[in-house]
């Protein structure tokens, strides 16, 4: 895996030290029976998230039960020099909950109860560990919407969303995870507990430091609690397939639905590996002989959503669409989009060992960015199905391959490498929504330079000087 | 174990809100995910079989929900399948009385057809003589052993009728022209204690043209030994149905019960290794249809008179093994909607297991309760006066949780077709 170096394989069953046995007995007795857990059998399904070929036995699990128990935790850390990696249901891409060596993993999926839907001030307080298809369902149930939807939202919690900024599908027009955050409740390295923003649309009160905790992958704090903002359902959607020869003529529509400009809720696009492998699972009728596809589709009111499925259409045959298509209910635009959120873990099926980037450049960057990939993989003799958020640039090669074959895997990793270099060329980020975590850590130094990396590492230090909070993840403190 | 299956998971967490033990315990362990890191844990040899994971594979209901979930395709019944294999070979559970009932269950009944019968008929001898009341009132249930004490009125009532007595070896189509000729599984728990359901399958197949062959006594399918780890004797049984049922002889080859239906259609991949009965297996799985997905196939009569005397709402239930195992969903609705006189509610988690899992509701009596109770109560709010469903171990979990005299009757979709047939002509 592409700069995983760092992680220790749980060498497993050997003793815990004296002392780790006695303090692990220390826990015990300040948490709630049942939510600890030692016995191998308990670890191992927590020593691992999303991201493949990374893994790390963790000392012990806890499942907290309340904000209480989240900093009784973060308290026996500190005492113990142990370090604590935070997750919710571990569908991270990065890396950035496994465990980190000999530390243990504090799992807020059972922190899972909305707490308030505030619907004359449009906002919702939910624990971390509500699953973001519950915050999904409960706006809906109020008339409401929380556009954020990872294509992990079944089952990712809102805690991980908000320690990733996770984007999603309707990223171009409605934002990502850091634009519905109107405050945090945070357990900090100290085992302090602290709230902060407010559900005042305006608060300038101090710095806006709940922004420092969103996207900060657990190295700073742990997010218990959420409070999100709402906003009106859209009153219509339309949904548009279409199809395209090759990859540069779908960027090159992309770029120019953008230009126009048109701001679609979502702009999808699936290359030919992935498109297959969606199919093979979902069966929603891709066009299997297609190069590409564009999955696009614009909400608001019925006028202005016929207008933009409209210009759509039209810029998609002037860039040489073969083939262009309305969706003919809902619950077909519906399946089209759960089956494009499906794509990452479909391409498994052609491959064991599925290496997803996450790399994003400025939306008329696009074009140039695909070709290069296709160029990179063909080189290398890697395989590689492209798909990705393109309305907001955001690309997820994701090559295919076997991490038990070593030839392979070097030529994947110098592929990796070659991507994150012409990315950066072309003005554009490493991830756009999976975060650094141990993946793509190495890569970090490269983008942001000596002066951003030490500015970093300064925070980091300023919050958590003992280095307890997922130590490793991010940056590497010297 | 297969390696490459194991490999195929990449963990990415899709299946987690589809199970139900994880939904329960919010347990890594508990999870499709996490119990396949445990398998490949042991694949790795970074962890060694032992007694807390042969529980936690008896905990896995089975039910398969994760590989309609999955978007990697892994092939989770194989998996779990071979986990229950190896944890039985390395005798992890064995004790003198579970030994004891394994081998009168997997290892004689369902292995002699003739047997399993008398088994029935002195069952239906203890319920109608009057003796279980006797045996119920008079608290002798107390001295049973605990394990037959918790079974005992889970003891299902045995028809008076079994399905050789029902259906002729051989029924020619009624009603219409000779246009297939077909098989009909009866299996083993159909067989006692719903034999009217195969009558019924038989009934409607004959209702549509096809001529129905009912051999009077069948072997087991082999699902229950399959599922228990018991591949050799699975084995042998599909074997055995495979020299009845010679599949160049038929149409389709048709089985009522969704738990069977799915094993059935595996054989192939059962007998891939024996020379002798690989390519009659592959013949076989591509003959073997559930009986409503044959129906929507061959393009099923619309009945013209109502199954019910009066106009009434039925809501459906998903077998696990027929929705999950088989992929098939629509159809068994499709052949309710053509029901006159029945408005069909769709079921909250339709397709949620009922924890009936085979021998899960004996061998997990506490979870399956929950789950029993969960999907009842979603029963009990459609409202509805009929509850269908398709697999004879859901069809008794049902009838169990459905108890008050205001509950659902509990029935199978073909027995309501077969219904309406027989009303077309009083």
């Amino acid at each position: 895996m592409s700069g995983g170096g760092s992680t220790s394989p749980g060498a497993g069953t050997h003793e815990a030290p004296r002392s780790a046995s006695a303090a692990l007995r220390d826990l015990q007795r300040i948490l709630p029976p049942g939510s600890l857990l030692t016995e191998p059998i308990d670890l191992i399904p927590y020593s691992f998230d999303g991201t493949a070929a990374l893994q790390s036995r963790p000392l012990a699990v806890v499942l907290a039960e309340s904000t209480g128990d989240v900093a009784s935790v973060i308290r026996w850390a500190r005492e113990n020099a142990t370090p604590v990696s935070t997750r919710g249901s571990g569908t991270g891409l990065a890396g950035g909950s496994v465990p980190s060596a000999g530390g243990l993993v504090l799992c807020l999926s059972r922190l899972n109860r909305i707490l308030e839907v505030d619907r004359p001030n449009l906002c919702l307080l939910a624990e971390a560990g509500v699953t973001t298809q519950q915050i999904a369902q409960t706006a809906e149930a109020a008339g409401l919407f929380y556009p954020p939807d990872p294509g992990s939202m079944k089952i990712s919690t809102i805690g991980g969303n908000v320690a990733n900024n996770s984007g999603g599908l309707r990223g171009l027009k409605y934002g990502v995870t850091r634009d519905y955050v109107m405050g945090l409740e945070v357990v900090l390295p100290d085992g302090d507990t602290v709230w902060l923003g407010s559900k005042c649309v305006k608060d300038v009160a101090g710095l806006s430091l709940k922004d420092l905790f969103i996207g900060s992958e657990g190295i700073l704090g742990v997010i218990t609690k959420v409070l999100l903002k709402l906003v009106p359902r859209p009153a219509s959607k339309g949904s548009v397939l279409a199809t395209f020869g090759s990859l540069a003529e779908a960027a090159e529509a992309v770029s120019r639905i953008i230009a126009r400009p048109v701001i679609p809720c979502t702009l999808e696009f699936l290359d030919k590996v992935t498109i297959r492998a969606v199919e093979d699972y979902a069966r929603v009728g891709l066009p299997l002989d297609a190069e590409a596809v564009l999955f696009m589709e614009s909400d608001g009111h019925p006028a202005q959503v016929r207008e933009e499925c409209e210009s759509m259409k039209s810029i998609a045959l002037e860039c040489r669409a073969t083939g262009v298509r309305e969706a003919h209910s809902p619950a077909e635009a519906l399946d089209l989009a759960t089956a494009r959120r499906t794509a990452f873990s479909a391409l498994a099926r052609i491959r064991p060992t599925t290496i997803l980037e996450d790399v994003t450049v400025p939306r008329d960057r696009l074009a140039a960015l695909v070709t290069r990939i296709s160029a990179i993989a063909a080189a290398h003799n890697v395989l590689v199905g492209i798909f990705g958020h393109f309305g907001d640039g955001n690309v997820h090669p994701t090559f295919l391959t076997d991490e038990r074959d070593a030839a392979e895997m070097e030529r994947v990793h110098r592929a990796i490498e070659e991507t994150i270099r012409a990315t950066l060329d072309l003005g554009g980020t490493i991830t756009g929504e999976h975060g650094v975590g141990l993946a793509k850590k190495s890569f970090l130094p490269m983008q942001l330079g000596a002066s951003e990396m030490r500015l970093l590492a300064s925070v980091k230090s300023a919050l958590d000087p003992a280095g307890l909070l997922n130590p490793g993840k991010i940056l590497d403190l010297p | 174990m297969d390696y490459s299956i194991l490999q195929q998971c990449m963990h990415c967490g899709m299946c987690l809100p589809t199970c139900p033990t994880y939904d329960h315990t919010k347990l890594e362990r508990n999870s499709p995910r996490g119990r396949i890191a445990l398998m490949r844990a042991v694949a790795d040899g970074a962890f060694e079989m032992n007694y807390a994971f042969a529980g936690e594979m008896s905990f896995c209901l089975g039910c398969l929900a994760c590989e309609t979930a999955c978007p990697a395709g892994v092939r989770y019944a194989d998996l779990f399948e071979s986990a229950r294999a190896d944890i039985e070979q390395a005798g992890l559970l064995a004790q003198p009385e579970r030994t004891f009932w394994r081998w009168i269950t997997l290892r004689t009944l369902f292995t002699h057809p003739r047997l399993l019968r008398w088994t029935g008929l002195g069952l239906r001898w203890w319920q109608q003589s009057g003796l279980q009341d006797l045996f119920r009132s008079a608290g002798l249930v107390r001295f049973l052993p605990a394990t037959l004490r918790d079974l005992e009125p889970l003891a299902p009532e045995v028809r008076t009728a079994f399905s050789d007595a029902l259906i002729p070896p051989v029924l020619p189509p009624q009603n219409a022209p000779q246009r297939f000729r077909v098989a009909l599984l009866t299996g083993c728990m159909q067989d006692l204690i719903l034999s009217e359901v195969n009558r019924d399958t038989a009934g409607v197949l004959a209702e549509n043209g096809c001529e129905v062959v009912t051999p009077a006594l069948q072997p087991c399918c082999g699902s229950i030994h399959a599922h228990n780890g018991e591949p050799a004797l699975a084995m042998q049984q599909a074997r055995r149905l495979i020299d009845l049922f010679d599949p160049a002889g038929f149409d389709a080859i048709i089985s009522n019960a969704g738990g069977c239906g799915s094993h059935l259609k595996k054989f192939s991949h059962l007998l891939a290794d024996d020379p002798r009965y690989a390519e009659r297996a592959r013949a076989w799985d591509s003959k073997v249809k559930d009986i409503h997905e044959w129906l929507v196939e061959i393009d099923f009569r619309k009945p013209t008179a109502a199954g019910t005397p009066t106009p009434c709402r039925a809501t459906y239930h998903d077998s696990c093994h027929l929705c999950h195992g088989q992929k098939i969903t629509s159809q068994p609705r499709t052949i309710l909607r053509a029901i006159p006189g029945l408005e069909l509610v769709e079921l909250p988690e339709a397709n949620w297991c009922c924890g009936s899992a085979g021998v899960y509701n004996i061998t997990q009596p506490e979870m399956a309760s929950r789950l029993k109770d969960r999907k009842c109560a979603h029963i009990e709010q459609t409202n509805c006066d009929l509850v269908a469903t398709a697999n004879p171990g859901c069809h008794l979990q049902l009838e169990a949780g459905l108890d008050s005299p205001q509950s659902p009757f509990v029935i199978h979709p073909v027995s309501l077709l077969a219904a309406a047939y027989r009303n077309e002509n009083p």
